[in-house]
């Protein structure tokens, strides 16, 4: 299938991106691995006037560790996310996710960025973002600013960007010691959309849950957070009486929608073994197991 | 909404033609380019037919536009057999890795740059690194030890200098 017509523009540097998306509005859009946009531009479902490439920007793609941060450009790809190093010994959360996200061709070119960016509720890094309590940066004509990720998902398909900004960066706190984290997806197939995604950051402190971020795919149309799961847990003694209760206050909490991956009930009781699995996992990994 | 310029390395040669903006690499491929062995199976980013190696990563040239490969270097699956029969090749007519033969292409590409990358690959790796590529026919297990072979093969090769070396040593 052929995409309808587009103008294109590959700015080389963030400013002249934005200048562009200034100045063409709602019709610009931006590509960055484009392996959900082509997509969509193939079926029409978008067909932009405007397309804005940048690919050609220099210095958006890095993963690198501050004393405060993990920070990432919003260009790096999701192969060079699963293949780093400190990604996978810092933050597994991550690195599941990152491994999990389409196939190994789409990931040579799908972006942590787009894929945030594009807000799809279906998509992996959203929830595990969420759980990271991630800061998200942006860069607009009066300069940079720094969105917490919980104000950043405001509805399906939907940012708080404004059109004429620019998502630049993610930065994941460091996590203290005594964290650990975990992505676990239930797909029908490689490639899939999750049928069910569950991401856990947690912390503990003198053998109790000290914090704790839960972070759910694909069941609900805003990314969102699993908080009354959360609320239970937090100051608590880790024990499988719990988790199975979070488990079910997380099942309740979301909002699945029959599809071809599901009933509503089927996706609930999903959620509901895939938290409990999640909080152990990531619990194992806060204790030094990886 | 003109056409523009776009000036790329196909299998080596420096290629420039006009193209519509809107032109996906896989069509600009076969069509302006008249290299038809890389095939189009879903047109949903799903099947990995099309995959080509684009500056030494295997990508699907169908999720790609045209004007996107300015300055790149890619490679498709009719530079593979430029020196005679490519280790991958010749696996998959040892193995037996096709059937009807229409995935053959992107699984080849697919798997050649996997292989640059790690070339004493498990099996697990190599059913991980071909997981984006569809075969309706053979159900992988033929496809999987032709990559087997062909690793084997393209390992031994790049290690007899090496062997080579020792053996002077020895003697």
């Amino acid at each position: 299938m052929i995409p309808g017509k587009f103008e294109y523009f590959a700015p080389t540097s963030v400013s002249e991106a934005i200048g562009l998306l200034g100045q063409y509005g709602s019709e610009a859009k931006i590509l960055a691995g484009g392996q959900s946009l082509i997509p969509a531009m193939r079926f029409r479902l978008a067909q932009p006037e405007i397309l804005v490439d940048i690919n050609r920007i220099q210095g958006l793609e890095y993963v690198r560790e501050t004393d405060d941060y993990l920070e990432i450009g919003a260009l790096t790809r999701e192969s060079a996310i699963e293949k780093s190093t400190i990604v996978q010994q810092r933050y597994p959360m991550l690195a599941d996710t990152a491994r999990v996200i389409a196939d190994p061709l789409v990931r040579n070119m799908a972006t942590i960025g787009g894929n945030l960016a594009h807000a799809d509720p279906a998509n992996d890094h959203p929830a595990t973002i969420l759980a990271y309590n991630a800061r998200i940066v942006a860069e607009g004509p009066g300069g940079e600013r720094i969105i917490p990720v919980d104000d950043f998902f405001i509805g399906i398909f939907e940012t708080s960007l404004e059109r004429d900004e620019i998502l630049k960066e993610i930065l994941i706190p460091s996590p203290p010691g005594g964290s650990g984290g975990a992505y676990l997806k239930i797909e029908r197939k490689v490639g899939d959309y999750a049928v069910v995604g569950v991401a856990v950051q947690l912390t503990m402190e003198d053998g109790l849950f000290k914090s704790i971020r839960i972070g759910l795919t694909n069941v609900s149309s805003t990314p969102m957070r699993a908080r009354a799961a959360e609320a239970l847990l937090v100051g608590q003694t880790p024990e499988e009486a719990l988790f199975d209760k979070a488990g079910r206050v997380a099942a309740a909490e979301c909002e699945p929608w029959a599809d071809l991956r599901g009933s509503e009930e089927y996706k609930r009781d999903l959620v509901r073994v895939v938290t409990k699995r999640a909080i152990r996992k990531a619990i194992e990994r806060a204790n030094g197991v990886l | 909404m003109g056409t523009r310029t776009v000036n790329l390395t196909v299998n080596g040669q420096a290629v420039t033609r006009e193209v519509e903006p809107r032109l996906l690499l896989v069509h600009f491929i076969r069509e302006d380019l008249s290299l038809t062995g890389t095939h189009i199976g879903c047109d949903t980013t799903s099947c990995g037919a099309c995959t080509i190696i684009m500056d030494g990563k295997a990508v699907k040239s169908c999720t790609i536009f045209a004007v996107q490969a300015e300055g790149r270097s890619i490679e498709t699956i009719e530079d593979v057999a430029k020196d005679g029969l490519h280790p991958l090749q010749e696996g998959f007519w040892e193995k037996h890795g096709l059937q009807c033969g229409f995935c053959t292409p992107g699984m080849i590409m697919c798997s050649k740059a996997f292989l640059q990358e790690n070339d004493q690959p498990t099996e697990a790796e190599i059913r991980w690194a071909i997981s984006g590529n569809l075969c309706r026919c053979t159900g992988y297990v033929k496809i999987v030890e032709a990559i087997q072979y062909a690793a084997e093969k393209m390992h031994e090769k790049a290690n007899q200098p090496t062997q080579v070396q020792e053996q002077e040593v020895v003697a």
